[in-house]
C-alpha cells in the first residue's frame, strides 16, 4: 500500500544495545522533559473562577428577547420550530387581550414556549429563522444536571431580564449579540 | 354547427394546446400547467364575474390570431381575454411580462402590512408565494400604510382589512354561494374597505367559503385563529353526510394527532375549491365551524401536498412504529419510563384542548389554575365569556 503520509516509519526490530538495556538514561531523559514543563506557562485555567473569552460566533443557551420597553418580541410564528432540525422547540400561541399591551409587542404572542435542551444541537437555525429578533443564542453554556426534567426550558427560563426593571441584568444577558447582524459581530 | 365546435389551437410559451372557443388565456394556460400558468389573485374560475382587477395575470400576446397575426400593443389580463385560433402568447418567456408583474406585486404590497409571522394565512397565502417569486427585498414607498379600525364581523370570520387586496372574491361568494350577502366594499379609493352593512355579523350559511377564496389573510377562520401554524397541522381528506343538500361534505381536516384544528374545502392545484362533476365543492358553515371532532368525519387519508410547499415539512406519509422488544423479552414486563413529558412540559397540555375553544386562546385559557376553577376545558363557551369579563375589567 502506498503510504498516506510521509511520516510512516519502519519498525526497528534490532536487539537492544547495552546502553539501551541499562534503562536509566531513557528514564532520566523522560524525567527531564517532565521537569521542564514545571517552569513553563500553564495552558489551563481555573474554570469556574476564570473563564475564557467566547468566540463571537459561539452558540450557547437560547435567550428570548424583549424590546426596549420590556415587551416580548416573540409572536409564536413557528419559524424557529419548523427550522429546528432536532425538533426541540414547541410553542402555543395566544391572542393579546386589551391591557396586555405592555407585555407583548404584537397581537399574537407565545403563551407557551419550550426548548428541550436534550434535543437541541445548538445549530443556531432558530436564530437565523426568527423574523422578529426574538430568539438568539447567547454566550453561556447550558448547565449540566442529573435529572432530565431540568432540561425542559420554559419561557421563564429563556426570557431576558426586563430592561426597565433590571437594566443591569438585561445588559449582561444581551451581551454583544442581540439586534446585530452576523456580519457586525465579526 | 360543426364549424362552431371546432377546437382552436393556442401557443403559450411555445407549447401548443387545443381548447374550446371562448376559453380564456388563463384557462388554456392551466391546461398546460406548471410555470406557464400566470398567477391569479382576483380571478376565481368558480365565481362568476371574477377577474380583471389585480393585473397579476398579465401576458403578452405576440400574435393575435392566424387571420390577424399582429401583436397586441399592450399586455393583456389573461383571465379576461379569450383565445383566438393561432394566438401566440408569451408569459414567462417575455421580459415585459415579468417586469410588469414585478411592478404589480410592488403595488399590491404597498399597503400590505407583511405581518406574516402573525397571520394565520402564512404558508398557504397566494400573495406570499407571489412576493417570494416577484417581490423585492425592500420597499420604495415612503408614506404611511393605510390603517383601519378593527371591525368585528361575527363569531366565525376574522377580518384584517390592512391585509386586503380588494379582489372582490368574498363579495362574489356572498352573492353567489352564501344565502344572503350582508357585506361588501364600502368607500372608495384608498378608503375602500370590506365591511358589513351597519355592523351586521356574517353568519349566514356558506359564508365560511369566503375564508377559502380569500387569497391573502384578510378573512381568516376565527375558530382556528392563532391556534396553530398551518405547517404544523396535517391535512387529511375527509367527508361526512351533510344534511344540507348544497354542501358537498368533502373537506380537508387540518389535524394534529386526534384534534381537528380547522376544516376547509378541498383545494385544486390552483388554490381554488375543488369541483365534483363540474360543481364546485363549497361546504356549509356547520361542516366548517361546528364539526371539530375526528369522530364527526370519515377520514379518507392524507391530502396530497405539493412537494415544494412548507405544509409538507416534517410530515411522513407512512410511519412504521418500531416494535417494542422489551415487553417480549421480559415476559410482558413494561419498561420503566424515565420521564413523562407532561409532568414538566406545559405545551400540548392534555387538560387544555385548544381546538375546542370557539375563538383564539387567551392568557386565561393557559392559566392552569384558572382553567380548573372555571372548567374551561369542559365548556368552551366559558372561556369566551371569561375573556369578555377580563376585557371589561381591564378597560373599566
Amino acid at each position: 500500500m502506498q503510504p498516506l503520509t510521509n511520516r510512516a516509519q519502519a519498525v526497528n526490530r534490532a536487539p537492544l544495545t547495552w546502553w539501551e538495556r541499562i534503562y536509566l538514561p531513557a528514564i532520566i531523559g523522560g524525567m527531564a522533559i517532565t521537569l521542564k514543563h514545571f517552569f513553563k506557562k500553564k495552558p489551563t485555567i481555573n474554570y469556574p473562577e476564570k473563564t475564557r473569552p467566547f468566540s463571537p460566533v459561539f452558540r450557547g443557551l437560547h435567550i428570548l428577547n424583549r424590546d426596549e420597553q420590556g415587551r416580548e418580541n416573540c409572536t409564536a410564528c413557528g419559524l424557529c420550530a419548523v427550522a429546528c432540525p432536532a425538533e426541540a422547540i414547541t410553542m402555543e400561541a395566544a391572542e393579546r387581550l386589551p391591557g396586555e399591551e405592555h407585555l407583548y409587542r404584537e397581537e399574537k404572542y407565545a403563551a407557551r414556549y419550550e426548548i428541550n435542551m436534550l434535543r437541541c444541537i445548538f445549530c443556531g437555525l432558530c436564530e437565523e429563522a426568527c423574523p422578529k429578533d426574538a430568539i438568539y443564542l447567547s454566550e453561556t453554556f447550558a448547565p449540566s444536571d442529573y435529572q432530565r426534567k431540568q432540561f425542559i426550558y420554559a419561557k421563564n427560563d429563556l426570557l431576558i431580564p426586563h430592561p426597565e426593571k433590571e437594566p443591569e441584568a438585561y445588559k449582561k444577558a444581551l451581551g454583544n449579540r442581540a439586534g446585530k447582524k452576523r456580519s457586525e459581530i465579526g | 354547427m360543426a364549424e362552431l365546435n371546432k377546437k382552436i389551437s393556442v401557443t403559450i410559451d411555445n407549447i401548443t394546446v387545443e381548447v374550446e372557443p371562448g376559453t380564456t388565456i388563463l384557462q388554456a394556460a392551466r391546461l398546460v400547467g406548471g410555470d406557464v400558468t400566470p398567477p391569479a389573485m382576483c380571478y376565481y374560475s368558480k365565481l362568476e364575474g371574477s377577474g380583471g382587477k389585480c393585473r397579476t395575470c398579465l401576458v403578452e400576446v405576440a400574435a393575435g390570431s392566424t387571420a390577424d397575426p399582429r401583436p397586441m400593443p399592450k399586455l393583456v389580463a389573461s383571465c379576461r381575454t379569450t383565445v383566438m385560433d393561432g394566438m401566440v402568447v408569451k408569459n414567462i418567456t417575455s421580459e415585459r411580462v415579468m417586469d410588469a408583474r414585478n411592478g404589480v406585486v410592488e403595488f399590491l404590497l404597498i399597503n400590505h402590512p407583511l405581518d406574516c409571522p402573525i397571520c394565520d394565512q402564512a404558508g398557504e397565502c397566494h400573495l406570499q408565494d407571489l412576493s417570494y417569486e416577484h417581490g423585492t427585498a425592500g420597499t420604495r414607498y415612503q408614506f404611511a400604510r393605510r390603517t383601519f379600525t378593527r371591525e368585528d364581523i361575527g363569531p366565525y370570520i376574522q377580518l384584517h382589512m390592512t391585509r386586503c387586496i380588494l379582489c372582490y372574491r368574498c363579495v362574489m361568494v356572498g352573492e353567489q354561494v352564501a344565502e344572503q350577502r350582508v357585506h361588501g366594499v364600502v368607500d372608495r379609493g384608498d378608503h375602500a374597505a370590506i365591511s358589513t352593512f351597519i355592523s351586521k355579523a356574517i353568519d349566514n350559511d356558506f359564508s365560511g367559503n369566503m375564508i377559502d377564496v380569500c387569497p391573502v389573510g384578510a378573512l381568516t377562520d376565527r375558530t382556528f385563529r392563532f391556534k396553530n401554524r398551518v405547517w404544523f397541522t396535517k391535512p387529511m381528506d375527509a367527508h361526512r353526510n351533510c344534511e344540507n343538500p348544497k354542501c358537498c361534505g368533502k373537506v380537508t381536516l387540518w389535524m394534529r394527532g386526534e384534534e381537528v384544528y380547522r376544516v376547509t374545502a378541498r383545494k385544486d392545484p390552483w388554490g381554488e375549491v375543488q369541483s365534483y362533476d363540474g360543481k364546485p365543492g363549497w361546504i356549509c358553515n356547520t361542516c366548517r365551524f361546528e364539526k371539530k371532532k375526528a369522530s364527526d368525519w370519515t377520514v379518507e387519508g392524507l391530502t396530497t401536498i405539493s412537494r415544494h410547499s412548507v405544509i409538507g415539512a416534517n410530515k411522513y406519509e407512512e410511519m412504521v412504529m418500531p416494535q417494542e422488544t422489551i415487553q417480549k423479552v421480559m415476559g410482558g414486563l413494561e419498561p420503566r419510563k424515565l420521564m413523562n413529558i407532561h409532568s414538566i412540559s406545559d405545551v400540548n397540555d392534555p387538560d387544555i384542548t385548544l381546538s375546542e375553544l370557539p375563538g383564539p386562546a387567551h392568557s386565561v385559557d393557559f392559566d392552569r389554575a384558572n382553567s380548573i376553577n372555571n372548567q374551561i376545558p369542559e365548556n368552551p363557551g366559558d372561556a369566551e365569556r371569561h375573556n369578555k369579563q377580563m376585557i371589561n375589567k381591564t378597560q373599566g
